[in-house]
């Protein structure tokens, strides 16, 4: 069996059921963990509004519910609005994810008439100078906060995601405060993954295990709090997979539920992966059926035949599918290799000397190489 | 007596989905695919019947089914419990 699309054991995978459109790279923010690719300044050539109402269209009639605009900043995109309507109206459950920078509580109010179903604002810190920093922006914590309180008074349910690292993850009772202050929902509270920008800048933010022990037992003692008392707020910790001894089961499986298309059409089983030497389809030139059901993209790691050794033989293999691919291609330079978080893939000394390493970190924020357009060039000219 | 009316948490859709052949409930990022008698019981969640009334509503909608009053309010609570409705 060849490793690109006779895998299948002849199961057909069921069909997308998310869909995440990243509209733009475009963003004000320069976060460091920013997860959109290195060479992102190398994309200019984006999707217009009739191509996306095609992808959205035909995600949909395939049984996609729940659809993600996402970006770069989605807000940069001046037909949002319209974006947002053709999709409730085809009935996608839709969630803006944004930095909340260039919302205004007029557009608050618009996308709601639109349909929107849900904004998620994200948050680089509880407190103003440590936000500004980490954004490279000075007035980004204030607008949050402001956008935050709109996004709440206009009805949406409110999901603040806070991304976690060893510069503030010592925050966690006022971040837990703070949101409860802005009458959270849900608050996710996810701790860096270590891909684009973010591996790029891993030794800058990876967290040590003290201080993911103190962190995990803060929340657990909000939780506790929280439900006693009857709250409906939900904390979701993500810890990072670094400090698991198997592996996480990425995505569900390699094109199992997730799509994701990317601003200039890349159809991608996971916002990552189009750092994989492996060639992906574009929207330009597919229907979205043929790219998820028949693509050697898509079906490159479908089933379990492209497997090598620990995982072909190992009895887990079903449960997390040997892992990430883009952690084994980042860490190992071969992405059929066992995820190295696994305790039994021989590559996971480089994940215990990366723990090792935040044990004794010392590098400041400002030494992180932070997200922008002429870092990015840096990186597309390497 | 059960005077009480349920309805959906603020955010939280329910629908059909023809691809899943079942109905769903669906909430910021998050998707829970409901099985038959859970689907036939939030169908009837509005905001305006009231609990009893459901009851009556879906026991002549089932007539063979016999009482359903204990399934419908048990998975009412739990529903509640998981913060999917509101009862009140």
């Amino acid at each position: 069996m060849s490793a690109t699309g006779s895998s299948l054991n002849n199961q057909r995978p069921g069909p997308p059921l998310w869909l995440l459109a990243e509209l733009t790279y475009r963003c004000p923010l320069q976060c460091p963990y920013c997860s959109n690719p290195l060479d992102f300044a190398e994309t200019r050539d984006e999707l217009d509004t009739e191509s996306w109402f095609r992808v959205l269209r035909e995600a949909r009639e395939m049984g996609a519910a729940q659809l993600g605009f996402s970006g770069g900043e989605p807000l940069v995109r001046p037909d949002l609005p319209e974006l947002i309507a053709e999709a409730r109206r085809l009935g996608y459950y839709t969630n803006l994810i944004t930095s909340g920078i260039g919302l205004t509580e007029e557009k608050v109010a618009q996308f709601r008439e639109a349909g929107l179903d849900h904004i998620q604002v994200s948050f680089q810190a509880s407190d103003p100078e440590l936000n500004d920093a980490v954004a490279g922006s000075k007035k980004a914590f204030r607008n949050k906060l402001a956008m935050a309180r709109a996004v709440h008074e206009a009805g949406y349910p409110m999901v603040l995601n806070f991304v976690i690292h060893r510069h503030n993850i010592h925050q966690m009772d006022d971040i837990i405060r703070l949101c409860e202050e802005l009458g959270a929902d849900f608050v996710e509270l996810a701790t860096c993954q270590y891909y684009g920008w973010a591996f790029e800048n891993r030794e800058g933010l990876m967290p040590s295990a003290d201080q993911l022990a103190t962190a995990e037992a803060a929340v657990n003692a909000h939780r506790e709090r929280l439900a006693a008392a009857g709250s409906a707020m939900k904390l979701i910790f993500v810890t990072p997979d670094y400090y698991e001894e198997r592996p996480k089961a990425c995505m569900n499986g390699w094109g199992s539920l997730f799509l994701t298309v990317a601003p200039d059409g890349t159809a991608l089983p996971c916002h990552s992966a189009r750092i994989l030497p492996i060639e992906f389809p574009n929207v330009r030139e597919q229907s979205v059926s043929s790219i998820w059901y028949d693509s050697p993209g898509f079906n490159h790691y479908r089933g379990d035949a492209w497997m090598p050794e620990p995982c072909r033989s190992c009895d887990e293999k079903d449960k997390d599918f040997g892992g990430c691919r883009c952690q084994a291609y980042l860490l190992t330079g071969d992405a059929d290799n066992a995820d190295p978080v696994c305790g039994k893939s021989p590559h996971h000394d480089r994940v215990l000397a990366a723990r090792r390493a935040a044990d004794h970190a010392t590098v400041p924020l400002a030494e992180l190489t932070y997200r922008n357009a002429r870092n990015s060039r840096v990186f597309a000219r390497a | 007596m059960n005077a009480r009316v349920p309805r959906l948490r603020p955010g939280f859709r329910f629908q059909w989905e023809p691809a899943q052949q079942a109905h769903v409930l669906l909430y910021p990022e998050g998707m829970v695919k409901l099985n038959t008698s859970a689907g036939a019981i939030l169908e009837t969640v509005d905001g305006q019947r009231s609990v009893d009334e459901i009851i009556a509503a879906l026991e002549a909608r089932f007539p063979d089914a016999g009482p359903l009053a204990t399934d419908i309010c048990d998975f009412l609570e739990d529903a509640r419990e998981r913060h999917w409705i509101i009862l009140e």
